[in-house]
């Protein structure tokens, strides 16, 4: 009973971040919108392993190029690597400060760019700049408030 | 694996349209979250106005609408004489567009692709292919149709090309996006071409995309360096792009014809009866 609630708050917390990657920002934020699909997934990944993996992250990605228009399997992929990355590293990652956290997680999104900017390369929608990278800084400045408000969700929801 | 399956199946071969616009009906919702902020924006705009703003309105739009009835007299009588000296010509009538207003809902996040979502799907009589256009100019064509939204490629996304031909000579071209909402590239324009600053190109027709005549953009900048074969040119487009709430769907021809069953809430069009809809 309360292990299924548990998934209702994980697809609600997707859902609320594939809400925010699709609001329309101001032209100057274009460029530095958080990657918040990743990081829910990041959070997750780290703090229910058992839980949320692999198979959420493709899904979920497959979900988001719906969203956004993109080739089924960019962000699957991202996502994915992410998902990937934080399996292998969950255990350090919870041990960390909370800089230290920040720091991590902007490598792992800067990956999760990465894949991204690969993939629509391919589709001939590259970026010209490096500028592609700012959301892996904006993620990780917003990192802290991601991982406070989702962790205040796990407890008061007593998900294991 | 799968993943990367799915992603050469999605690039490569068109297979799965039908798959896309299901999921796309079924995310529907997620938009309509989305726009809320937008929504409120919007009703606070319409509902909180000072009265002398509205005054003020007011006045400019009646003022707007003195100047606009006045050349829609004219108009009726030149339309006519229009029809008539074609005629002569022995030329098939130009019959104005259909056109239907759709609502924008949502932007691509990414910078580089330039998509709309637009409130009108395949409910409406959407298209793929189907042009859209606004106050101001040609703004993009419909590339994925759901049941009740449609995605809209921008003519300045980086992958969209747009054949244009100058209003002053009817030079034809080929403007392509950049992945800047205000520019558009003219390529392959021999340095010889007449072509200058300020000259309004306006969509050509060819290759039956884009109806003939509406403005594309506005040569903002002409590079000529003997050494290359071709100048560089640089245009705004014309469209408001980053500003227009409301697009205007263009049915043309006889495609048109064939998707639309529900002509009660087209707009009213004097001139084409179901005789002369052989436009564009």
């Amino acid at each position: 009973m309360r292990s299924r609630a548990g998934y209702g708050i994980i697809a609600f917390t997707l859902l609320v971040a594939a809400v925010l990657a699709i609001v329309p920002n101001p032209l100057w934020l274009q460029w530095a919108r958080p990657e918040w699909v990743a990081l829910v997934i990041l959070y997750w990944c780290m703090a229910l392993p058992h839980r949320v993996g692999l198979l959420t992250a493709a899904v979920t990605g497959v979900f988001q190029d719906v969203l956004e228009g993109a080739p089924l399997g960019q962000h699957g992929l991202a996502l994915l690597a992410v998902a990937l990355l934080v399996a292998l590293l969950y255990k350090r990652l919870r041990v960390f400060s909370l800089w230290q956290q920040s720091a991590m997680v902007f490598l792992i999104i800067g990956m999760h760019q990465l894949i991204d900017q690969w993939v629509q390369s391919l589709q001939g929608a590259a970026a010209g700049s490096l500028l592609f990278l700012l959301p892996a800084l904006t993620s990780a400045l917003v990192w802290p408030v991601v991982l406070h408000v989702l962790r205040a969700l796990r407890r008061y929801y007593h998900m294991v | 694996m799968a993943l990367a399956g799915l992603l050469v199946a999605d690039l490569h071969f068109n297979s799965l349209g039908r798959t896309r616009a299901l999921l796309n009906t079924l995310a529907t919702p997620v938009f309509w979250v989305a726009d809320i902020p937008r929504e409120v924006d919007d009703w606070a705009g319409q509902h909180l106005r000072s009265r002398s703003a509205l005054i003020r309105d007011a006045e400019r739009l009646r003022r707007e609408n003195l100047l606009l009835q006045g050349r829609a007299q004219q108009m009726a009588s030149l339309q006519a004489e229009n029809l008539r000296l074609r005629a002569l010509l022995g030329s098939t009538a130009l019959v104005r567009n259909d056109v239907q207003v759709a609502e924008l809902i949502g932007v691509s996040p990414d910078p580089m692709r330039h998509l709309l979502v637009i409130n009108k799907g395949g409910q409406d009589g959407v298209y793929i292919g189907q042009p859209l256009i606004d106050a101001e100019g040609l703004v993009g064509q419909v590339v994925e149709v759901a049941e009740y939204t449609a995605r809209v490629l921008l003519i300045t996304d980086p992958t969209h090309s747009t054949p244009v031909q100058i209003n002053r000579n009817g030079v034809r071209a080929i403007a392509e996006g950049n992945g800047s909402l205000d520019a558009l590239e003219v390529h392959h324009i021999p340095v010889t071409t007449d072509i200058e600053p300020g000259d309004l190109l306006v969509s050509s027709g060819m290759g039956g995309r884009f109806p003939v005549g509406y403005p594309v953009g506005v040569v903002t900048q002409v590079d000529r360096d003997p050494g290359q074969p071709f100048a560089r040119i640089l245009a705004r487009p014309s469209a408001a792009l980053d500003r227009s709430r409301h697009v205007l769907l263009v049915f043309v021809g006889a495609e048109a014809e064939s998707t639309r069953e529900t002509p009660a809430d087209r707009s009213a069009d004097p001139a084409g009866g179901p005789a002369g809809q052989d436009s564009g």
